[in-house]
């Protein structure tokens, strides 16, 4: 394995240094560095991140593998600047068992491109009705730690309060897709005028807040771990910083869409907006930003969820919900959260390295970027800008909401373990 | 006037009062023994339905003949959902049959939309009704049949009464009622007015009672028996005591009070027989009237700025 030399990069921002990759780790950081036989990275008015990690992506595979498949997905993260992603479970069939966790597991290990972390249901199919062996997928090669019926919500409470405490015996965390069902039966779109005036079924925010409200004061009484996935309203900020505190040990994420676009987007009716939850009013995504940005919201979470463009290009009612995210991440937070001066890179580095990683216990990822620790960094030149074209994703899918929207910053090049997966801003 | 008509609320004052003109011309041929102009010879208009209606279909069938355009009725029963053809699939098949209009019923709201801007068919897109969004032309012929009675309807008092959550005549008839000035109160029980209601530019009252003394027309809109079972109501019963026209109510009205309803219209629940037997009621006009305002809607899409009667060829009729 040749060693990398990273020459004059912003190191979260602060002034440049050098960076010396070899053997897998961080071997110097300093200024004017050389190594004999090291390949030279110029990274001039770049900056240095810890490889980011993502608590929600849906890789698809197995059974959507016109969607996504886990090289694909992977190659997307990669080019993201990811160094590693929880896979979800509800794939065909479901990772409800350990030899599917195993499987998607090993499929991450033979791309490459980056670490996959298989997250395992909750319940049996996502079915909702009895819990899947999560002690087994705990115990797999795959070692999960973060369960999830990601896609449909554990609504039951009793089965929602004994996840929550089974899962302390291997210090698993539940990752609830906090949806009450009954409120949002065949739900399109954001509960507001607009949905009134499209004639599209409202999905309203208090579906959400009721389901988190709830899951908040379970995790309490039972002193276990909740993560909350994508939370979308004003009101879910809101409740989780009063869990928050209380003391109790409550996460949450944010998609980035989710802090870019709103529910006017729905006038359109076209489903590349389509997405659950739904995208929300101008007043919730601020909300989300300076939630984020006051550490209420831990982490950014993209909900990759790829779609063949046929589930998009129908009625809006007949659309998949779902929208790509791994390669505008970064773009996304860039905008919204580092050029508004909300959030600056360490604090970036913070929410999508460092926390997500922590939450999903993944000990080789989200470290400091310091001497000895594992080589995962992402390069990142946040001067650059430029036009989103769908057909230059590394994704297998097409259905990113950002077309012909000019976002800021560009990944140069990805870490992982000292290997580049991205160099020059492209696959390697 | 725009290329198609997708919204009511895509109407200017304008557009709307030159297609009622125009629509009145256009109704005096029902009084002719040969009902039929030459203004759309040659044009093809398809009518696309994803959803039953036969009074619509109809409606607009006997509007393109009636301006002698060739009809091609399509019905695409089932839908994507359940993977029949695509609507990306069938718009494609119709412009390649040469359709230069596409009047399209879907249960989905917004398909029409997609339709127009997806960039699959250079057709005009009429709406004939989108899931719950809206239906244009019943607005435009529940105008009509407004204005045929009241004259100008600035400043008249419209009460819409019934399932508004779910309806599409109530949305189009709210957005064209305000453009022409009218003053709209739509009248419901609360589970049935739309979330954001208050942002309509619209009255909204639970009291239907105290509504109708004031109001120049009373439009009955359909309530399902099934809404029931949604909890949107307790019973079929409390729902016609609260909210349904008998004849104790229609005692209330002013004299010049018409009474409508969109149709089909479900005796005993919303209305009841003695008013819609009425000599108030306009409901069997509503569906003459329809035909006009199809008329008028397919000749200025298609047509041209002409007045329709007369100006095409030479024939006297």
């Amino acid at each position: 394995m040749s060693d990398f030399l990273i020459k004059g990069a912003s190191l979260l921002g602060a002034e440049p240094v050098d960076l010396l990759l070899s053997d897998g780790t961080v071997a110097e950081i300093g200024s004017g560095l050389s190594a004999a036989g090291a390949e030279i990275v110029d990274a001039d008015g770049l900056v240095a991140l810890p490889g980011l990690v993502d608590l929600h992506t849906h890789l698809r595979e197995p059974g959507r593998e016109d969607a996504e498949t886990v090289e694909t997905g992977t190659q997307a993260a990669a080019m993201g600047g990811f160094t590693a992603v929880h896979a979800m479970a509800n794939t065909d069939p479901v990772a409800d068992t350990a030899g599917v966790v195993e499987q998607v597991w090993r499929l991450g290990r033979e791309a490459g491109h980056c670490d996959v972390q298989p997250v395992g249901a909750v319940t049996v199919g996502l079915a909702g009705e009895r819990l899947a062996e999560l002690g087994a997928m705990a115990d797999s090669a795959a070692k999960v730690r973060v369960f999830s019926d990601d896609g449909k919500c554990v609504s039951d409470a009793v089965l929602m309060r004994r996840a929550l405490e089974y899962v302390k015996a291997f210090d698993g965390v539940v990752a609830q897709h906090a949806q009450e069902p009954r409120l949002t039966e065949d739900a399109q779109m954001n509960e507001g005028e607009l949905s009134g005036r499209l004639g599209l079924r409202g999905w309203p925010a208090v579906a959400e807040e009721a389901i988190i409200a709830r899951d908040c004061l379970l995790a309490a009484h039972v002193g276990s771990r909740l993560h909350v996935c994508h939370v979308s309203t004003a009101g879910s900020v809101e409740i989780v910083r009063w869990a928050k505190s209380k003391g109790w040990n409550v996460t949450a994420e944010a998609c980035p869409h989710h802090l870019l676009l709103t529910d006017e987007l729905a006038a359109t009716y076209d489903p590349i907006y389509k997405v659950n939850p739904p995208l929300r009013s101008a007043t919730d995504v601020e909300a989300l930003r300076e939630g984020l940005a006051d550490g209420t919201i831990d982490v950014v979470a993209t909900d990759h969820a790829p779609h063949p463009h046929e589930d998009k290009d129908c009625e809006w009612q007949a659309a998949a919900f779902g929208m790509l995210g791994l390669e505008t991440a970064l773009s996304v937070v860039q905008q919204t959260m580092v050029d508004t001066g909300l959030l600056t890179w360490r604090g970036v580095a913070e929410r999508m390295s460092a926390t997500p990683a922590r939450i999903g216990r993944l000990s080789g990822h989200g470290r400091p970027l310091e001497v000895g620790e594992p080589a995962n960094v992402v390069l990142y030149d946040p001067a650059f800008s430029k036009v989103v074209d769908a057909t230059e994703l590394a994704s297998l899918s097409r259905n990113t909401p950002y077309v012909g929207r000019e976002l800021p910053g560009r990944v140069v090049a990805t870490f992982l373990r000292g290997t580049p997966t991205v160099l020059d801003g492209k696959l390697q | 006037m725009k290329r198609h008509l997708l919204s009511a609320g895509d109407l200017t004052r304008d557009d709307a009062e030159l297609l009622l003109r125009t629509a009145e011309e256009l109704r005096s041929l029902a009084d002719r023994p040969i009902k039929k102009l030459p203004a759309l010879r040659g044009r093809t208009v398809v009518n696309l339905f994803f959803e039953d209606s036969t009074r619509t279909r109809i409606s607009f069938e006997a509007a393109a003949k009636r301006l002698s355009a060739d009809v091609i009725n399509f019905s695409a029963k089932g839908s994507s959902l359940s993977k029949g053809e695509s609507l990306k699939d069938t718009s494609l098949t119709l412009e390649a049959m040469g359709a230069d209009a596409v009047v399209v019923r879907h249960w989905a709201s917004g398909a029409p939309h997609l339709l127009a801007n997806a960039g699959w068919s250079k057709s005009s897109v009429v709406n004939a009704g989108d899931g719950t969004h809206e239906h244009p032309t019943q607005a435009l012929l529940d105008a009509f049949t407004m204005w045929r009675h009241l004259g100008n309807l600035d400043g008249r008092r419209v009460a819409i009464v019934g399932d508004v959550l779910h309806s599409r005549v109530a949305r189009s008839n709210a957005l064209l009622l305000k453009t022409l000035g009218a003053e709209v109160t739509l009248v419901a029980p609360p589970t049935l007015l739309p979330v954001g209601v208050e942002g309509w530019d619209v009255e909204t009252s639970y009291d239907l009672d105290a509504v109708l003394p004031k109001a120049d027309v009373v439009m009955m809109l359909r309530v399902q028996r099934e809404r029931m079972n949604a909890a949107f109501f307790p019973t079929v019963r409390e729902y016609s005591r609260r909210y349904g026209l008998d004849g104790r109510r229609m005692a209330n009205l002013q004299d010049h009070t018409i009474v409508m309803h969109p149709g089909p219209m479900i005796r005993g629940m919303e209305i009841t027989a003695d008013v819609a037997d009425s000599n108030r009621s306009v409901i069997v006009e509503q569906v003459t009237n329809g035909v006009a305002v199809r008329m008028a809607v397919l000749y200025l899409l298609l047509g041209g700025s002409e007045p329709a009667v007369g100006a095409t060829e030479g024939t006297n009729l």
